[in-house]
């Protein structure tokens, strides 16, 4: 099929940027929309101009790297999947692609696609741990029994690639889904509870000073997700702030 | 330099401890004035940050990726060994042990492989108290399934994101120590030279991926978990940005290289569907436990399959060739990585391979459907049942055995799974070989660490399944720690190292000149288009079979195309901002090196071993016949690389294997 890309162009963080048109052509509908890219570059190599800057590792959904908005949607049009796993059978001979970056204030565009989610990783380091030491002195992992329910809903939880979909197509821009996902993979686990007050507490700050909008419940984050975290973990979320508001 | 594993003495089970009770260490008031580097940040470089830094060590981490997070690591599926043996079914340090030794063909240190499998069990006892969410029974004790190659159950799971859940931890582990400031996170930093001062590895050259500064940062020891080199290839599983720069980086200033011939060809991988291809899935070996390979019987079938005239479920029973079942009866289609890889390339070779490249074979899930689904029946006492009604049923339990893999293939190849056989190839998965260290985890290069997938160390010839993630955790958490500190007790009185000195000068300077040829090269053909010449290079002959005169040329071919490509290589862009094109140029011209030593490594080894097959050293007669022949008598030994120039050039050590407590077999799986 031939298509028309319109993709964000930008030189670095403090240049302006614009859209730019292009035309590749003969792309199979076997082909990932990354490697679509992969051509555009390589006939941009050829013609001697820079190629398009686009964040991506693993091709298979699971580093979280890859990030583009397509057509209005984070990881465009296929629902459960990342950029990376996206086909171009999802797309028809003759169509015009717009391909931009993840639009936030908390993720300022680095070159072309890439921006900066530095951001999560803050809010990461604020609690997004058990403190536990790596000695090897730890007790016998059956020593304590969770339940297979528990365990699940945690790993459910867990399977977040950090990728900030949610933010990029959330109104507010807000990161409550990611960090939702987080402070409930630890709210359902008995190590987790220790330090569960000043966990919410410190990771829900720190949200905040990034500049991370405020939820409003519109759930297109969950819609958006290519992980399928749920909603309730925003919810689970909501109540530990309290119950570690009312402690604190 | 001769080369000395320094395997500590006396009996395996006690030299581990022995030797830790031993062992020199630094008092926690001096580890505050100990700098470390660890370039790397997956599951070997991750935990190896995280541990250092809680025992006092200021360290300095680096990643190419924008989080630690992203390493390769997280792209595991299936698991991670431990001798618990909380199924109670026989398993303990010794059989792990043994296991990896046997299932790595006969060519790993044995001393490393046990203190290997003695640490395994504690690695799940730390990676729960971090909140990793392995899978439970419903008792809520911890789950286990089992893997290729061995007779008991002891691989522990997270979904099929068992990498993921591991690396999260150990990101957890590190981001507990970056919030004390005991871990200063350089992320989307490329680490483009080791900085050797006065013989010790002291620093390293790394540039900004953002803003194209070239940095200097010293310590008093470097570490490298940069990962394995399968991108050598071209095609694989590994991540696109995956290299062997760190490594290659290292060894040209002095580390060896051992056993590079040594990669692992991972069966069940989707297959190649266009030239366009950037990178080849992975299907979870676990498929092999329920899914039958085969291939059609006749050629006029393969064919009828390739034209679209006839469909794989319309060839009956026996008009199919179920090869791994009819050679290997004892193991069937769970014969080792190796064996069931070499097995498709044959079929494929003889003409059978049924999609339009002639590069697939059909896993096919039919009779577990029925089988599960006539199980099902019996469970919920349905008499009678239809046989749509036990597809149904049967399909239920496979969906909620592989449910996320078979959805993975149908995004990827738009086929449904479940109906139709999944087409599968092999690709390039994991390297064996690597750096050469010693059982303190050190290179020859004093002060130089490797660890993880980056080292030669634990697997032999060949990596049985779910045991990389193990060994990436137990020399990060549990190994270097402890060696480090007999080289770092030395360095008390060091004091800081100073980066303005001749050796970072001259390191600074070489890896400017580099980026600048580079940018101003001006020529005419992409990074890209070198790279996959290489690959295609590596895959044809230096793959799954290797020939003497295969691998003549392909020395004499990769020179070649490194020759043209330092002449025509074209990168857009300047060395002052984020450009990627910059970043492959200088990750392949690193690979058009090491392939050549690949080669030349693989033509040395005159033997079949492990993922090594030589097409000359084959068994001619006997039930064995046609299978891969071992030869211990020449070749019980690590091929350790020495750099001195050209890889063409490189100079052999050998480090002798001794097997004191497991004795040399022929591995058999008939
Ligand atoms: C698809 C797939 C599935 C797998 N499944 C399993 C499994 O189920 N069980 C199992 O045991 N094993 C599995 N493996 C193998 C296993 O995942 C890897 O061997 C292991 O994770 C490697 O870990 P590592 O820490 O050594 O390196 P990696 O995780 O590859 O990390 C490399 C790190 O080095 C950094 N880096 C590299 N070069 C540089 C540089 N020059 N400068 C700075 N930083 C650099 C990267 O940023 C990254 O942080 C699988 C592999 C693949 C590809
Ligand atoms: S919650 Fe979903 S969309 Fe948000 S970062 Fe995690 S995986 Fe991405
Ligand atoms: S590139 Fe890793 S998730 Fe897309």
């Amino acid at each position: 099929m031939n298509l028309t890309l319109k993709i964000w162009r930008q030189k670095d963080s403090n240049t302006k940027g614009q859209m730019v048109d292009y035309k590749v052509n003969d792309i199979s509908e076997h082909m990932s929309f990354l490697e679509m890219m992969d051509v555009l570059n390589e006939q941009l190599v050829n013609s001697g101009e820079e190629p398009v800057a686009f964040d991506h590792d693993c091709r298979e959904g699971i580093c979280g790297m890859c990030s583009l908005y397509i057509n209005g949607e984070a990881h465009g049009p296929d629902r459960g999947v990342t950029t990376c796993q996206l086909h171009m059978r999802m797309f028809n001979d003759g169509d015009t692609i717009t391909i931009e970056p993840w639009r936030a204030t908390a993720f300022p565009v680095i070159k072309d696609l890439v921006v900066d989610r530095t951001a999560f990783e803050r809010i990461q380091q604020a609690g997004g741990y058990i403190s536990v030491n790596t000695s090897g002195n730890t007790q016998d992992a059956n020593a304590i029994p969770i339940s297979k329910e528990a365990a699940d809903e945690a790993m459910d939880a867990a399977t977040c690639i950090g990728c900030g979909a949610c933010v990029a197509s959330c109104k507010n821009s807000s990161a409550m889904l990611f960090v939702g996902a987080k402070v409930s993979q630890y709210a359902l686990l008995p190590q987790g509870q220790v330090e569960a007050t000043e966990r919410v507490l410190n990771m829900v700050k720190q949200m905040d000073e990034e500049g991370f909008g405020n939820c409003t419940n519109t759930g297109a984050c969950e819609v958006e997700c290519p992980k399928g975290i749920s909603l309730e973990n925003i919810a689970r979320m909501n109540r530990e702030y309290l119950k570690a508001s009312l402690k604190g | 330099m001769a080369l000395d594993s320094k395997v500590p003495k006396g009996p395996i089970k006690d030299k581990w401890t022995t030797y830790k009770d031993k062992i020199n260490l630094v008092n926690p008031a001096n580890k505050r004035h100990i700098d470390v580097i660890v370039v790397g940040t997956g599951l070997a470089g991750g935990s190896a940050a995280a541990t250092l830094a809680e025992l006092g060590y200021n360290v300095k981490a680096f990643a190419y990726q924008d989080s630690p997070r992203r390493a390769h690591s997280i792209a595991a599926q299936g698991g991670i060994n431990a001798a618990k043996n909380y199924q109670g079914d026989g398993d303990s340090t010794y059989r792990l042990f043994y296991d990896t030794v046997k299932g790595g063909d006969y060519r790993s240190r044995e001393a490393n492989v046990y203190r290997l499998a003695e640490v395994s069990a504690n690695i799940i006892d730390q990676c729960v108290a971090q909140g990793v969410p392995f899978a439970r029974d419903y008792g809520g004790l911890l789950d286990n399934r089992s893997f290729g190659g061995v007779l008991v159950s002891r691989t522990f799971y997270a979904k099929g994101q068992t990498g993921q859940q591991l690396l999260l931890g150990a990101y957890s582990a590190m981001n507990r120590q970056i919030a004390r400031g005991k871990i200063e996170m350089y992320n989307r930093h490329e680490m483009l030279d080791v900085v050797v001062v006065d013989g010790k590895a002291r620093g390293i050259i790394a540039r900004n991926l953002v803003t194209g500064e070239i940095e200097r940062h010293s310590a008093h020891a470097v570490v490298i978990a940069s990962g394995g080199y399968g991108n050598v290839y071209f095609l694989s599983t590994n991540a696109m940005g995956s290299n062997a720069t760190a490594a290659w980086k290292i060894h040209k200033k002095g580390a060896y290289f051992a056993n590079p011939c040594y990669t692992q060809i991972h069966p069940t991988c989707i297959p190649r569907s266009g030239d366009y291809q950037s990178k080849l899935t992975l299907m979870s070996e676990s498929l092999r436990n329920d899914g039958r390979i085969w291939v059609p019987k006749h050629m006029d079938d393969v064919m009828a399959i390739r034209e679209g005239r006839k469909k794989p479920t319309d060839l009956s029973e026996d008009e199919r060739d179920y090869y791994l079942e009819r050679r290997y009866p004892a193991f069937g289609n769970l014969v080792p990585r190796d064996v069931a890889s070499r097995a498709a390339k044959e079929r494929c070779d003889a003409g059978y391979g049924v999609n339009a490249t002639g590069e697939a074979v059909y896993l096919d899930f039919a009779s577990a459907i029925e089988r599960y689904g006539k199980e099902q029946a019996k469970i919920h006492n349905i008499k009678d049942a239809s046989k749509a009604k036990i597809t149904e049923l049967g399909e239920k339990i496979v969906e909620a055995k592989y449910g996320n893999l078979f959805q993975m293939y149908e995004k990827i190849v738009d086929e449904n799974p479940y109906k139709t056989p999944m087409m599968i190839y092999p690709a390039t998965h994991y390297t064996m070989g690597g750096v050469w260290v010693d059982y303190n985890l050190m290179t020859t290069i004093p002060g130089c660490y490797c660890i993880g997938e980056a080292n030669f160390s634990d697997h032999g010839a060949n990596r049985l399944g779910a045991s990389a993630l193990m060994q990436g955790l137990a020399d990060g958490y549990f190994v270097l720690p402890y060696t480090i500190g007999d080289y770092l007790a030395d360095d008390i009185r060091t004091g800081k190292i100073s980066t303005e000195t001749k050796e970072f000068d001259e390191a600074e300077k070489a890896v400017k000149d580099r980026i600048d040829f580079f940018i101003n090269n001006n020529g005419t053909k992409s990074v890209d288009h070198f790279h996959k010449r290489l690959g295609k290079v590596m895959w044809d002959k230096v793959g799954m079979a290797r020939n003497e005169q295969g691998l003549k040329e392909a020395m004499a071919e990769i020179k070649q195309i490194r020759e043209e490509f330092w002449k025509e290589v074209k990168v857009p862009g300047g060395a002052s901002e984020m450009n990627p094109e910059l970043e492959k140029a200088g990750r392949v011209a690193d690979f058009l090196e090491l392939g050549e030593l690949f080669a030349k490594d693989a033509l040395m080894r005159e033997e079949s071993c492990g993922g090594h097959f030589r097409e000359e050293s084959v068994e001619e007669s006997g039930e064995q016949k046609g299978e891969a022949k071992r030869n211990d008598q020449d070749f019980a030994f690590v091929a350790a690389w020495e750099y001195k120039g050209e890889p063409a050039d490189a100079v052999l050590h050998k480090e002798q294997l001794e097997f004191k407590d497991i004795e040399l077999k022929q591995r058999s799986y008939k």
